[in-house]
């Protein structure tokens, strides 16, 4: 976690402020507090068995307030990062459909289509009926450009989740010992 | 000085009233502005997740066109976006290695000199402008309005990024409340968080977040709720109609640029409030409706002066008389 975040998670001592904080707390069954300290011992068994970091909104609330700048939300997005990349995790499958259609929307036209985004997470997510009520108001009100965005662009916005994508396997090589051992350098 | 304008994807779809709003108020204030050309997505929610470098260079390219475009200052008026924007700011100029390797990874030059300006400390450059217009208007509607100022996530956090005045109880907003004549609520939940990304793959959190903010600022006596990010106001507004109100009426939620634009005296019909979700109608005419009992009420105080003053009058007259 130190390298990969550059967060020296051993510095949190277990005040439980991230977790009083916590919007989404009461719906996990590891509370931000639990996760640094599994973090701080290394537990990915646990951490990555749990929804729990899946289920963090990045509010940032627990960064805010942490009285020793330990940056809960930082560390989580990095564990977030860091079962992805050893393919642990389990993500919910709804929150899962939900990034993955929205990255798969920008590849596609280098801006968010929002139709697109909907359309794509309902295959993903099997939430075929979700809000279908809801569209027509949505369309009257003339919030669902039906015309897909486009930009010139589009190449390099692809190029640049490419590059990204190179790195990531590059570092998952580099580390195969476990992502701690990742260059941190630059990309962490 | 031309202000750069980034939009972002969200003010092209279910916020289009936020930037149409904006842009008659920044016609308005007379301040030019330009959008940024061939702007792409800055990654917002999804990017940093999967990867930070991702998060960052999304972010990037767009500061580094605006860069090439002759662009000082950025608005992004999404507070989402204006996260992603300014973290990368932050992130180029503080993470060793970072300034190196997001050229190469954009494939452009990029020197970070880009301002990231979000709506609040732009209209607040505006304020005094704002402040005179609405205190020439007068008496006018406004001044019956209780709105609470729904600040959110991602406008006030990380505080080391965005520099406001206090991370837990910001006044930016309060204070241009009160420059467009109205009056701030003083409430409970003005930085709590919505629910944000998980309007659509965990609707239930959402609601649940949601429904306490719009019952706090009813229970703090706010007639609507201010609002200054597209996702904010989408759960605020588009998800209430799911909420159990326990028989409340429904809570109004105004875009910023919404109460700025009613406030420099723009007509309503240009300001997108036919967008919302929460009928506005209902709360324009109860402001109508208070703004008459006040010209009543003043009508009446004025008359019963008059009359005092006349009783005045003819009593010392009378006691001219007979002296």
């Amino acid at each position: 976690m130190r390298r990969t975040a550059d967060i020296n998670v051993a510095r949190c001592y277990q005040c439980g402020k991230c977790s009083a904080g916590c919007p989404m707390g009461s719906e996990m069954a590891l509370a931000p507090h639990d996760i640094m300290r599994l973090a701080a011992h290394n537990d990915r068994e646990t951490l990555f068995g749990d929804d729990a970091m899946w289920l963090c909104l990045t509010c940032e609330t627990c960064s805010a307030r942490c009285p020793n700048d330990v940056d809960p939300a930082r560390v989580i997005d990095a564990l977030r990062e860091l079962a992805a990349a050893e393919g642990a995790g389990h993500s919910p499958r709804n929150v899962r459909a939900f990034h993955k259609s929205f990255l798969e929307q920008i590849r596609m036209t280098g801006r968010l289509s929002e139709v697109g985004l909907i359309m794509q997470y309902k295959l993903r997510s099997g939430a075929l009926f979700q809000d279908v009520a809801a569209s027509p108001g949505m369309l009257t009100r003339g919030k669902l450009p039906i015309v897909p965005p486009h930009i010139s662009g589009v190449g390099e916005v692809r190029a640049i989740m490419a590059a990204c994508e190179r790195e990531r396997v590059a570092r998952a090589a580099a580390g195969q010992t476990g992502p701690d051992t990742h260059d941190g350098e630059g990309a962490s | 000085m031309t202000l750069g304008y980034y939009p972002g994807c969200s003010m092209h779809g279910t916020s289009r009233e936020y930037d149409e709003s904006l842009r008659a108020v920044i016609a308005t204030l007379g301040v030019e502005m330009r959008e940024v050309h061939d702007w792409s997505c800055c990654g917002a929610s999804s990017a940093h997740l999967s990867d930070h470098l991702l998060g960052v260079a999304m972010p990037a390219r767009n500061l580094a066109l605006a860069e090439e475009q002759g662009i000082d200052e950025l608005l992004a008026p999404c507070a989402a976006c204006y996260n992603r924007l300014s973290g990368a700011t932050h992130a180029v100029a503080e993470e060793p290695g970072m300034a190196e390797k997001i050229p190469e990874v954009i494939g452009r030059p990029f020197a970070n000199s880009v301002r990231v300006l979000g709506i609040i400390e732009m209209l607040q450059r505006q304020a005094p402008i704002i402040a005179r217009v609405a205190e020439a208007s007068r008496p006018n509607q406004l001044e019956h309005l209780n709105i609470a100022a729904y600040w959110g996530c991602l406008l006030v956090r990380p505080a080391e990024i965005t520099g406001f005045d206090d991370a837990e109880q910001p006044r930016g907003m309060d204070d241009l409340i009160s420059a467009c004549g109205a009056k701030p609520v003083s409430w409970n939940m003005a930085v709590e968080c919505c629910g944000g990304a998980f309007s659509v793959s965990r609707t239930s959190s959402v609601l649940r977040l949601s429904r306490a903010i719009i019952e706090d600022a009813r229970s703090c006596g706010a007639d609507a709720i201010l609002a200054a990010c597209p996702m904010c106001h989408g759960n605020l507004d588009f998800r209430q109609g799911a909420m159990s109100l326990r028989g409340q009426p429904p809570m109004p939620v105004l875009y910023i640029t919404q109460l700025v634009g009613l406030a420099l005296g723009l007509p309503p019909e240009k300001l997108g409030f036919a967008r919302h979700f929460v009928d506005t109608q209902p709360l324009f005419a109860h402001l109508a409706q208070e703004a008459d009992k006040a010209a009543v009420a003043a009508a009446e105080r004025d008359a019963a002066k008059a009359a005092k003053a006349a009783a005045k009058a003819s009593a010392v007259a009378a006691g001219e008389r007979s002296s």
